[in-house]
């Protein structure tokens, strides 16, 4: 007999209130949302960025970069091994290459204890011998390390420069092995807020070769351990020009020891960013200007010079200041990166996706047209063709969307714009099942001629496996789609495959009740078919 | 209750099958040279490069505001009009050097561009992908298709004989196919969306296939007597009013999505409508002909094994 227990209908009455509580604030305006009762949900949906407005990117990580300077560390770490333990030890050349460092020695004896040497002070690290020439190279296994390590610290710098920048609710994660997504919702300078992210703000601070004319070596190869840099200045009739500097390959000094960095104006006027080095860098630097009072010494930030003064006296306070061409945003953003500390690693913008807030607002107006008419149309048709069975089902539909954006509410799923054609889709295919089961009971009752009762019955029970195949199917697709796609395509294997899920829950359990409740206080005689 | 087909058809579907074979093949042979010859127009996820998306003050033919664009000095970069928006323009520039490429600074010459020759041009999207990621892009979406198609042939033959899945894969690789030859032909951009709704259609064209083949193995244990051809055709018969309603209330949807959805899913709504109506055909029209005819092989090889004792059987002794 065609019945339906108690606990299925508390079952479904729970369900439904539930979703109901988490999806109402949705579909209040914001005030009525606030004036809500104490106990009531006030949460809406997570809006996505392309619905929102905001920006997404991915950066890449240079790691070759950070592998380069560890040879150039590891070339100064063999001499002095080789000064202090290795005296007996002669060699030619030493150099440091973009993945190696290599060491030819001047007798083929002497190879294998140098090596012998050099494996008790340098860790992680595996030696090739060929000839007289000995190559150091990091293992694997130390690369993923100081990958991860330049990616982790890039990852912790970009972190405090963005939360300095002030935007709500930003996003910052690894991805994959040497890449970041950032995702700054609501923002719009999206330029300004790229400078402060991709720039690598890396401080250094090169002597000056001033034996030498710089004039020689422009646009071509400096002597080794030179090199050519320049400073862009505005000169009086406005034109930029550039100052072309032969410096120090090596830098004396880093901007990895600064403690604070802020901006002001020098005594000329002019807008500059004051620094102040840690205890070691005050330490370093005024050694350094301490041992170069007289010279010129060049301060440098990413590859470009900003000033290049004549060190008049030690300076053994820790302090320095930079000046240049800059406004007082661009002098406020320099400080604020500096003390956010320069990255490990320069970064490049893989991929970036920027949406406006007016698209933003138009994709959700559209999505949500898209939403009702779908959702009238098709609730049309069912009455068109099924009457009452029809009424039934549309009633289910109903139920179902709640039940998407309650979930979705309620678990904090971002939605986006394909996320709402995921649901508009879903109305689409969610009566597949009721159309199942409704064609299935005309054929039971038409062929068996049992009672509605009964055909009713019948045609829910031979339903089931066809609605379950046919639906499992769309869903593993959804699931790959979720574990594979990014971003907004995620939202749309969500709602989809919550979508699924909650139709077959609606069309089997939602109907069917409905239905019994139709066959037993009406108890029909006849169908038509 | 009204329904979209008469009470009992009886229609012969399997008579045409080789009329539908013969038609499918053509279009399936026209999609392997559109794919050889005219390639596929590979957005710029997956291409890489920068797409930029302006709302202009004044309608300006696109000639003009090519022009515009050239003068500023970007090459290469092609104007479309947005589908489903009034207005708006999508101008995408190929990144031939990715490492100084940046969108934004892109984004500010073509606004610069066409303000001077449209006026009150507003930036409302800029995208960027680097040729990186647009390879990585292409493959684990290519992995995707596979991989999803792999794991509904399992489940299949779990749930179904191995014939079955032969035939339901079969009416998933047309329809897939022929929604790319679709966009081969129309030289539609293939983006991130795109391949989701391909992705999708997956899901969907296997539905219809698999609700027939449910009742094909229902009328199998039922009604002993009749040939495999005559209950495959019963079998279509019978679920002929739940497949069109189905496919009727989705393809409605999907027509409010694509007036109504905005530009954004314009496309998404495009190849999710072409693969309904092509998945709906194939469950009919290719995946129950490719059981039969897998039917008729597997009798071949009964026969042959009957008629040459001593090949099969010896080998076994």
């Amino acid at each position: 007999m065609l019945q339906y227990s108690l606990t299925k209908k508390l079952l479904v009455l729970v369900v439904l209130l539930t979703a109901l509580y988490y999806a109402l604030p949705n579909v209040l305006s914001p005030d009525t949302r606030n004036n809500l009762p104490e106990w009531m949900s006030k949460e809406t949906v997570n809006l996505g960025l392309d619905l929102q407005g905001g920006s997404h990117m991915v950066l890449q990580v240079d790691v070759e970069t950070v592998f380069k300077r560890a040879y150039e560390n590891m070339e100064d770490e063999v001499r002095i091994a080789l000064r202090d333990e290795g005296e007996d030890l002669g060699y030619r050349t030493l150099s440091a290459l973009e993945d190696r460092v290599v060491l030819v020695m001047t007798e083929y004896d002497s190879v294998s204890p140098a090596r012998a040497l050099l494996q008790k002070s340098i860790r992680g690290v595996k030696f090739e011998e060929d000839g007289l020439s000995l190559a150091l190279q990091f293992t694997e296994e130390e690369k993923n390390t100081m990958r991860h390590q330049a990616v982790g610290q890039t990852l912790e710098i970009l972190r405090s420069r963005v939360d300095e920048f002030g935007v709500a609710e930003p996003l910052i994660q690894r991805q994959g092995a040497d890449r970041i997504i950032i995702e700054l919702p609501g923002i719009d300078d999206v330029e300004r807020a790229k400078s402060i992210i991709g720039r690598t703000a890396l401080l250094s601070f090169h002597m000056v070769d001033e034996d030498r004319d710089v004039n020689r070596y422009i646009g071509r190869r400096p002597p080794p351990g030179r090199v050519v840099m320049y400073e862009k200045m505005t000169d009086d009739a406005g034109q930029e020009v550039k100052i072309p500097y032969l410096l120090k390959k090596r830098a004396s000094l880093t901007g990895y020891n600064l403690a604070n960095a802020s901006s002001g104006f020098t005594q000329t006027g002019e807008h500059a960013v004051f620094i102040r080095f840690d205890a070691k860098g005050t330490r370093q630097f005024g050694e350094l200007t301490t041992k170069h009072v007289g010279s010129r010494m060049a301060i440098v930030l990413d590859g470009e010079v900003y000033s290049a003064p004549v060190l008049r006296e030690p300076i053994l306070g820790g302090s320095a200041s930079i000046s240049g061409n800059f406004n007082t945003t661009e002098a406020q953003d320099l400080a604020m990166i500096l003390r956010a500390g320069a990255l490990p690693a320069p970064v490049k913008f893989a991929e970036e996706r920027s949406v406006g807030p007016s698209l933003g607002a138009d994709s959700v107006a559209a999505g949500q047209n898209a939403i009702v008419i779908g959702f009238i149309a098709v609730m049309a048709l069912m009455m068109v063709f099924y009457k009452g069975f029809g009424l039934a089902a549309n009633v289910a539909l109903l139920f179902n969307v709640v039940l998407i954006i309650g979930f979705m509410t309620a678990i904090g799923a971002t939605m986006t714009l394909p996320g709402m054609a995921g649901i508009v889709l879903t109305i689409g295919m969610a009566v597949d099942a009721n159309v199942l089961i409704f064609e299935r009971i005309r054929e039971e009752y038409k062929n068996s001629k049992t009672t509605v009762a009964k055909a009713v019955q019948e045609g829910f029970a031979s339903a089931y496996s066809t609605i379950l195949d046919a639906n499992i199917t769309t869903l593993i697709a959804a699931i790959v789609l979720f574990a594979m796609g990014s971003g907004p395509i995620k939202g749309f294997a969500l709602t989809l495959s919550v979508g699924i899920a909650s139709s077959m829950f609606t069309a089997i359990m939602v109907t069917r009740l409905l239905l019994t409740f139709w066959v037993q206080h009406r108890r029909p005689k006849t169908l038509k078919v | 209750m009204l329904r979209m087909m008469p009470e009992n058809t009886s229609i012969d579907f399997l008579s045409k099958r080789k009329i539908c074979a013969i038609l499918s093949s053509i279009f399936l042979l026209v999609t392997v040279l559109l794919l050889g010859f005219k390639g596929l127009n590979w957005g710029i996820d997956f291409a890489g490069g920068t797409l930029v998306q302006v709302k202009t003050e004044k309608q300006v033919e696109i000639a003009t505001l090519r022009k515009a664009i050239l003068d500023v000095g970007i090459e290469g970069a092609t104007l479309q009009e947005f589908e489903g928006s009034g207005g708006e323009l999508l101008v995408r520039v190929p990144e031939k050097d990715s490492e100084n490429a940046n969108a934004t600074v892109t984004a500010e010459k073509v606004e610069k561009a066409l303000n001077t020759v449209a006026g009150g041009v507003e930036v409302r999207r800029v995208e960027f992908v680097g040729p990186q990621i647009g390879d990585e892009l292409r493959i684990t979406g290519l992995i995707a298709l596979l991989l999803s198609m792999a794991a509904i042939l399992v489940y299949i033959s779990i749930r179904f004989e191995m014939r079955y899945a032969i035939g339901a894969i079969a009416a998933l690789g047309h329809d897939i196919l022929l929604t790319v030859g679709a966009f081969a032909f129309l030289q539609k951009e293939v983006t991130m969306t795109v391949l989701a709704a391909l992705l999708t259609i997956i899901g969907y064209s296997l539905n219809d296939t698999i609700v027939v083949f449910d009742r094909v193995r229902e009328n199998i244990a039922k009604q002993g007597k009749m040939t495999l051809r005559d209950i495959l055709n019963l079998s279509v018969n019978e679920m002929l009013n739940r497949t069109l309603m189905t496919s009727v209330t989705t393809l409605v949807v999907l027509l409010a999505l694509f007036l109504f959805g905005g530009g954004v899913i314009h496309d998404f709504a495009f190849t999710l409508m072409f693969g309904v109506i092509v998945g709906t055909y194939s469950s009919v029209f290719v995946a129950a002909p490719v059981v039969l005819a897998m039917e008729g092989y597997y009798q071949r090889l009964k026969e042959k094994e009957a008629e040459t004792p001593g090949f099969m059987s010896s080998t076994e002794k």
